[in-house]
């Protein structure tokens, strides 16, 4: 490694193991129809490939996550499933009247890992929509997983008419609730604006794209190729922001702006107009820096308390990598086990 | 109606209510019929009793649709009789409570006008539902309303299809007005939506007050859209979609659809054309709560309907 000015720059080739087992996991949020419709196609397409396939050395499971609010066409169905993947939740007893949700993150968490274990798929891609303006989006917990940010690259330079960003949750292995903090890698692929309930043929289009470019990087780095090391922009969530409510009822009592509406992304400075009152009136974002807004307006954050969120924009300097040897890779092992007996 | 001098004279509307959260999830009526009715002021009108409501008060709590059943299916003369009372599905019951204070339907005493308020996820812009060709009091008001906001557009959709027509909410009044502002998703607040559906009631219960005053409305031309018929998703052997809105028709509300021209896609790329008989204008395109009602869109065409001149009696 070598630094200058702060930017890191790699001078060698980071070696990763290498990734044989991925998730796709669509339907988390039952209402979130690209990526249902998306792994429903890919399940059916997966029965007339196996026949033929022996040596396929990468396995994909396509997952189905929340069968029951799917068949409602709902968010979920007792709980949100996408944030009952913490430690705590996951282990420990729960009740037999226990959320469905909390029942099926179990499962999930069997077939996919168990998190935090060997075992673990190595890799979980979990499909979402959003109704907020948001092109392509990869959201993941690290601004250094070097293969979830080498995908993104690789998906960047394969799309033109796409727009892309990449958001870093700052949150710890521990806490992290997704179901994307199962596999050893994870990243949700967040698609928008899609209403919920409906299924938009440019946005099942751009995620089919996105998946399948995601399912070939993995096999080209499986095969051995290097990877050039270069610059991710990096979206790192700080804050987020409620609409104003009425101190009695909780109801909202007032609207996104209508000049920050659909404008994910586009930088947002103290005393822009922020929101619009029922009764015409504009207020303004009191931040004391500029912040690039995302997730604005969208439907399920309402329950949450959030009208939007804010991101800092940061250039994250990425290493070359390839995947390790079969060498490398016992190494490795024979380090782990010894660790673990310390 | 009778007739003098060639205008049809009409009694006065004295009662117009507007009905908010019919579909608890369409955000704009919901939160218009909240806003007034803490204060009215703003729907006031001289000579005009003005109701705000919110018709399914559940479904709004929970932001859904509906609980057990549309609710504006629901106003079938068989639902409107039904006995069984607490037994009935939720939305039954509310239906035979809306008909006790707004009706009851096809009766004297029902009230006047009746503006029904919804969203749709379909990029129909602003779009007036007129439930019969006859209605020379809802043509004409439709009529001021179009002129009143011009340069922006509202469209008007007339749904007198004898299978396709439904029993609304509204339909309890003498003249039944729907609203429908899109494009928005289900569960979202978008403020500029909000705004428009604004505008078109400020500008309906101007008409409203200058009728009752004794204003006279010449006769005019109403262009309308005709529901034609209802077109469903490709699907297969279990019913499944196999097919998605092609993306040349996505958002494409009101344009021409013409024989050979892309209607659907799969999920696996192929394009599946139109073969009707001739040029059709689709609206209701990808409309969120129409996949289980089997709906992509809904196919209109052109027509001119022609509204006699009004006044009070």
């Amino acid at each position: 490694l070598s630094e200058t000015k702060g930017e890191t720059k790699y001078t060698c080739v980071v070696c990763l193991p290498r990734l044989p087992r991925v998730a796709v996991c669509g339907g988390t949020h039952g209402n979130e129809l690209s990526g249902v419709y998306l792994v429903r196609e890919l399940l059916k397409a997966e029965k007339k490939v196996m026949e033929k396939e022996e040596e396929e050395p990468l396995s994909v499971l396509m997952v189905l996550s929340n069968p029951r609010a799917m068949q409602q066409c709902r968010r979920y169905v007792d709980t949100d499933l996408n944030r009952c993947f913490t430690h705590a939740k996951l282990n420990g007893p729960i009740p037999d009247d226990a959320p469905y949700e909390i029942i099926r993150s179990r499962e999930l968490n069997a077939t996919l890992g168990p998190k935090g274990n060997p075992e673990a798929v190595d890799l979980v891609c979990d499909l979402h929509n959003t109704t907020a303006n948001m092109g392509l989006c990869f959201i993941a917990y690290s601004d250094c997983d070097w293969i979830c940010m080498h995908i993104f690259r690789h998906l960047q330079a394969s799309t033109n008419n796409v727009p892309m960003r990449y958001i870093h949750f700052d949150v710890s292995n521990k806490e992290s609730y997704s179901l994307d903090s199962v596999g050893k890698h994870g990243f949700a692929m967040e698609i928008g604006p899609q209403p919920h309930g409906v299924v938009r043929s440019n946005i099942y289009t751009a995620m089919k794209v996105g998946v399948q470019h995601m399912l070939d990087w993995v096999r080209i780095f499986n095969s051995g190729t290097i990877f050039e090391g270069g610059c991710v922009d990096v979206f790192t969530m700080i804050k987020h922001i409620d609409y104003p409510r009425d101190s009695e009822t909780r109801n909202i009592t007032a609207a996104i702006h209508p000049q920050v509406q659909d404008r994910d992304f586009c930088l947002l400075h103290p005393e822009d107009p922020l929101f619009q009152t029922f009764s015409g009136e504009t207020l303004r974002y009191k931040g004391n820096e500029p912040l690039y807004p995302f997730f604005i307006n969208e439907c399920a954050y309402y329950e949450k308390g959030i009208a939007l969120s804010l991101a800092r924009k940061r250039r994250v300097m990425i290493p070359a990598i390839r995947v390790q040897t079969e060498q490398q890779q016992q190494a490795n092992k024979q380090e782990f086990a010894s660790e673990e007996e310390e | 109606m009778s007739s003098c001098n060639n205008s049809a004279c009409l009694n006065e509307a004295r009662r117009v209510a507007i009905f908010g959260g019919t579909h608890g999830n369409e955000m704009s009526g919901v939160t218009l019929v909240n806003l007034w009715v803490k204060n009215s002021a703003e729907i006031q009108r001289k000579g005009v009793e003005t109701k705000p409501f919110i018709t399914n008060p559940k479904a709004v709590e929970k932001c859904t649709r509906y609980v057990d059943t549309d609710l504006n299916r629901a106003f079938t003369p068989e639902n409107l009789s039904a006995p069984g009372g607490d037994n009935l599905p939720y939305e039954v019951q509310r239906a035979q409570e809306i008909n006790r204070i707004f009706g009851p339907k096809e009766s004297p005493d029902a009230y006047d006008v009746i503006f029904d308020l919804h969203n749709t996820t379909s990029n129909m812009g602003c779009t007036l539902i007129l439930e019969s060709s006859n209605d020379h009091f809802n043509l004409q008001m439709m009529h001021y309303i179009k002129k009143a906001i011009a340069p922006a557009s509202c469209l008007v959709l007339l749904n007198e299809h004898p299978l396709l027509k439904y029993s609304t909410s509204r339909s309890v009044a003498k003249h039944p007005v729907g609203l429908e502002v899109g494009p928005q998703p289900q569960g979202v607040l978008r403020s500029n939506i909000f705004e428009a559906m604004r505008v078109i009631l400020k500008h309906a219960l101007d008409f409203i007050e200058l009728f009752n005053e004794g204003m006279e409305f010449p006769p005019c031309t109403v262009e309308a859209f005709r529901v034609l018929e209802r077109i469903d998703y490709p699907r297969d052997a279990n019913g499944n979609i196999i097919a998605m809105v092609h993306p040349n028709l996505q958002d494409c509300d009101w344009e021409p659809l013409n024989p050979g021209d892309p209607m659907f896609q799969t999920f696996d790329g192929k394009t599946i054309h139109y073969h009707g008989s001739g040029t059709v204008y689709p609206t209701f395109i990808n409309e969120a709560a129409y996949y289980e009602k089997q709906q992509a869109f809904v196919t209109t065409r052109r027509e001119a309907l022609v509204a006699s001149a009004i006044r009070k009696v």
